[in-house]
């Protein structure tokens, strides 16, 4: 080698090095700064009453700061997605591998990922011009910002994810295995739900909890169509708000840098940071587990 | 000698526009077991899943003449596909155990069918059947995938066996086996013998002079031969049979 190309070498090692530690820098710098202003508010509002507190009124007067009404509407959106997602991934899956031909899954697949491709914000106003006026024929008594039509656009966002997750993994179930259970007079349906769903079960488990990290995570779509109305209720045909909104909310107003007002964005950003952590973690867990084992 | 259980008229089975089995006319007779060989692609696998309706599952495959179970073609228009895999039963090339518990894999077929039966004494015959008790009666509950190849291909014997079919169709059942493994499941053929109709592919024709009463050659798609396996190996009537049992070609 040249000097010159040793060098040139040695320079673009360095540089991809220096890349790597960007990743890690943005990544601690963003759990330090978490922490930094987590702790400011954690010296003025208890832990237990942040954790277990069933008001949020950090903006009004009198203050309180129980962050349990945005968990509820967070969850409310991801129970309601998930619910919807799941069957309709399942199904959407199961005809593109048992049924479709390769013409028809060469069409349905890019309709998918043009799906998945819409900016979350033209969910967030579909959501509120065309799902719930549908609702609204349904329920008269449905809010105009509400839970349900949040769920809903949700549901549809993370549709693709979890379709092409189990697709990929009914298509890892060997074909043996189907062959076997048809040989023994089994039909198409019990082919499907007790063969080649148990047998792909740790995939069709990581796309749900892949699916739950995004659905906890969205926040264009469910501020605009799920409202910002902080309050514990199993009701989805109410006006609620989840904790991504309401750092929207926060950060968009005119709320002083400093104040606890101000803090409550971050206690609530490492909230959510270490909640879909722990998805991630639970998602590792399971994908780490072998492939098939006996049910 | 009794009259054939199962057999093929006029059998033609084509994937899109080449023909896997020409205009074959055979007969399996009920408890004996029957080799089907000939070198690779020679239409012997097709003939066997056309035997089941196993073909049904390939794109594109169309089958011309009949298959006769009991008389019944079954691939008549009132045939259930289901209905004849219950009562032809199969055993596939590679061990296939579903990634259930041991006791699981047997009851399974038994129980989707809708069938009325006691499970443990199910579990238990069965697994005597395939010469597998001994080896598992302590941990019934485990998972199949925990036992070795060999035991893994004798607990689909008895997922079979537990549906009480009439024919076992057997495709290259020890390929992917271990020769002691092989030897238990020829010695479990041979003993299978007395219950079932059992055709059995393979390509490995020591095997089929081991195990079987009556030999099938195939070559091409066409059925050079066919009679008991005595003759075949010792004095075939066709040149080309010959040519293939004494290892010219193939």
């Amino acid at each position: 080698m040249t000097p010159l190309s040793k060098a040139l070498d040695q320079g673009f090692k360095y540089l991809l090095l220096a890349l790597v530690l960007i990743t890690l820098i943005v990544t601690v710098s963003v759990i330090v700064l978490l922490t930094k202003e987590s702790s400011g508010f954690f010296s003025q509002v208890p832990l237990g009453e942040f954790l277990f507190g069933k008001e949020w009124t950090p903006l009004l007067e009198p203050k309180s700061f129980g962050v349990l009404p945005l968990v509820n509407g967070t969850f409310m959106i991801v129970f309601g997605a998930i619910g919807m997602a799941l069957p309709a991934g399942l199904f959407v899956a199961t005809y593109l591998n048992e049924y479709a031909t390769d013409r028809t899954r060469s069409y349905i697949k890019p309709a998918l990922e043009v799906l998945a491709g819409i900016p979350t914000v033209v969910y967030g106003f579909f959501a509120l011009t065309f799902v719930t006026p549908i609702l609204k024929t349904m329920f008269p008594e449905i809010q105009i910002f509400n839970a349900a039509s949040g769920a809903i656009v949700v549901a549809i966002m993370v549709l693709p994810m979890i379709a092409s997750l189990v697709d990929d993994g009914f298509r890892s179930v060997p074909r043996a295995l189907r062959e076997g259970a048809y040989g023994l007079g089994a039909n198409s349906v019990e082919v499907i739900t007790q063969v080649v769903i148990p047998a792909a079960g740790t995939r069709i488990t990581a796309a749900v909890v892949l699916a739950i990290s995004r659905a906890i995570g969205e926040t264009m779509a469910v501020t605009l169509a799920a409202g910002a109305t902080p309050k514990i209720t199993a009701n989805p045909l109410e006006s609620i708000q989840t904790m991504t909104a309401y750092i929207v909310q926060v950060t968009s107003g005119d709320v002083q840098a400093g104040g606890i007002e101000y803090q409550t964005v971050y206690v609530v950003g490492a909230l959510l940071f270490v909640i879909t952590f722990m998805m991630n973690v639970i998602g590792n867990i399971v994908l780490s587990k072998p492939v098939m084992e006996a049910r | 000698m009794s009259d054939p259980i199962l057999g093929v008229k006029n059998l033609s089975v084509y994937y899109g526009e080449s023909q896997a089995v020409k205009h074959v006319n055979l007969g399996f007779k009920d408890k004996s077991v029957t080799a089907v060989i000939g070198p690779s692609g020679c239409g012997k696998s097709t003939l066997l899943r056309a035997l089941n309706r196993m073909n049904d599952f390939i794109p594109n495959v169309r089958i011309e003449g009949e298959v006769k179970y009991r008389n019944q073609n079954i691939y008549g228009k009132s045939m259930d596909p289901a209905e004849v895999r219950r009562r032809i039963g199969m055993v596939f090339q590679k061990p296939n155990p579903f990634p259930k518990t041991i006791y699981k894999n047997i009851i399974w077929g038994p129980k989707i069918n809708g069938y009325k039966f006691d499970p443990d004494e199910l579990v238990e015959k069965s697994l005597k059947g395939a010469a597998l008790w001994k080896e598992v009666k302590d941990r019934l509950h485990d998972s199949a995938l925990a036992l070795s190849g060999g035991q893994q291909q004798r607990l689909c014997i008895a997922r079979a066996i537990a549906m009480s079919p009439e024919v076992i169709l057997m495709d290259e059942p020890c390929s992917a086996l271990d020769p002691k493994s092989t030897l238990s499941i020829e010695e479990l053929i041979g003993e299978m013998r007395k219950n079932y109709c059992i055709v059995i592919v393979t390509h490995n024709m020591q095997q089929a002079g081991r195990v079987s009463d009556d030999t099938a050659f195939f070559y091409n798609g066409d059925l050079i031969e066919f009679g008991a396996t005595k003759k075949i190996f010792t004095n075939p009537d066709n040149s080309q049979t010959e040519d293939y049992i004494t290892g010219r070609f193939g």
